[in-house]
């Protein structure tokens, strides 16, 4: 849990990566020439970034002609969601907790 | 062990309570009070002090949380370290929560910060705070959005 979740931080800290993953997540599949037209940097930075957002199973690709198609895999992220979230719930579910202890003490 | 300005992902909770500060102090501060709404503890009101937080251990956690009181301004601000104990220390969490009490005309603004969830040292990720945490939200949704079979 800890190598994916390291490799899923690793591979957002950059903001590139981060901006070609956003776009793959809201934008739904792309090529890397699309991908490229966009980021501001060189087809073969693209490639890999790609490569490296592929290895922490953040996309996935697939084949069509001469084509390769790239697309967001969401649930990659869970590793790092999990672990924020774990933690957002706890406190929010704590204060609730905390202020039923508040009634019940005097001033 | 200060980091300077190292960006870390955190978690803030904030809540509106219709309790005076120094009331709510008590609840964050005295060890009886802390056990029945965060955890066992052996808390004591003293900078440097190290306590332990106890919970019901589970799969992924030993339950036990290693803490040490960082500052301690009555009835406005306490923080302490909030980190992984026994053997998960090594490579568990290292964080800090920070709790803030702000007087409000109808009571308190509560608020909680657990800091230095920390991705890397990477320089990459240097000023990029804001947009992180926002970034993970936004990804939140999304991912909330397209569980697929």
């Amino acid at each position: 849990m800890r190598t994916s979740r390291d490799a899923v931080f690793k591979s957002l800290a950059d903001p590139t990566r981060r901006a070609i993953f956003e776009r793959l997540s809201r934008q739904g599949q792309q090529t890397v020439r699309m991908l490229t037209d966009r980021a501001g940097v060189s087809q073969p930075a693209v490639s890999k970034h790609l490569r490296i957002l592929k290895r922490a199973g953040l996309v996935r690709y697939q084949r069509e002609g001469r084509e390769t198609h790239y697309s967001a895999q969401p649930k990659g992220l869970a590793p790092m969601i999990d672990w924020m979230g774990f933690y957002a719930a706890f406190w929010r579910e704590r204060f609730a907790r905390l202020e039923g202890v508040l009634d019940r003490m005097h001033e | 062990m200060t980091k300077s300005a190292a960006p870390e992902a955190s978690v803030v909770i904030e809540r509106e309570m219709p309790h005076a500060p120094e009331k709510i102090w008590r609840a964050l501060t005295e060890g009886p009070l802390i056990e029945q709404w965060l955890m066992k503890s052996d808390f004591e009101p003293r900078l440097g002090h190290r306590f332990q937080l106890r919970a019901t251990p589970t799969t992924h956690w030993n339950g036990v949380t290693d803490c040490e009181v960082l500052v301690l301004e009555p009835n406005k601000r306490l923080s302490y370290r909030w980190n992984a104990s026994g053997e998960e220390a090594a490579r568990g969490l290292r964080t800090v929560v920070t709790f803030t009490l702000t007087r409000t005309d109808t009571g308190t603004l509560v608020r909680v910060e657990q800091s230095g969830f920390r991705p890397d040292q990477n320089a990459n990720f240097h000023g990029a705070n804001h947009g992180w945490q926002r970034f993970l939200g936004g990804l939140e949704r999304v991912a909330a959005g397209l569980e697929s079979p």
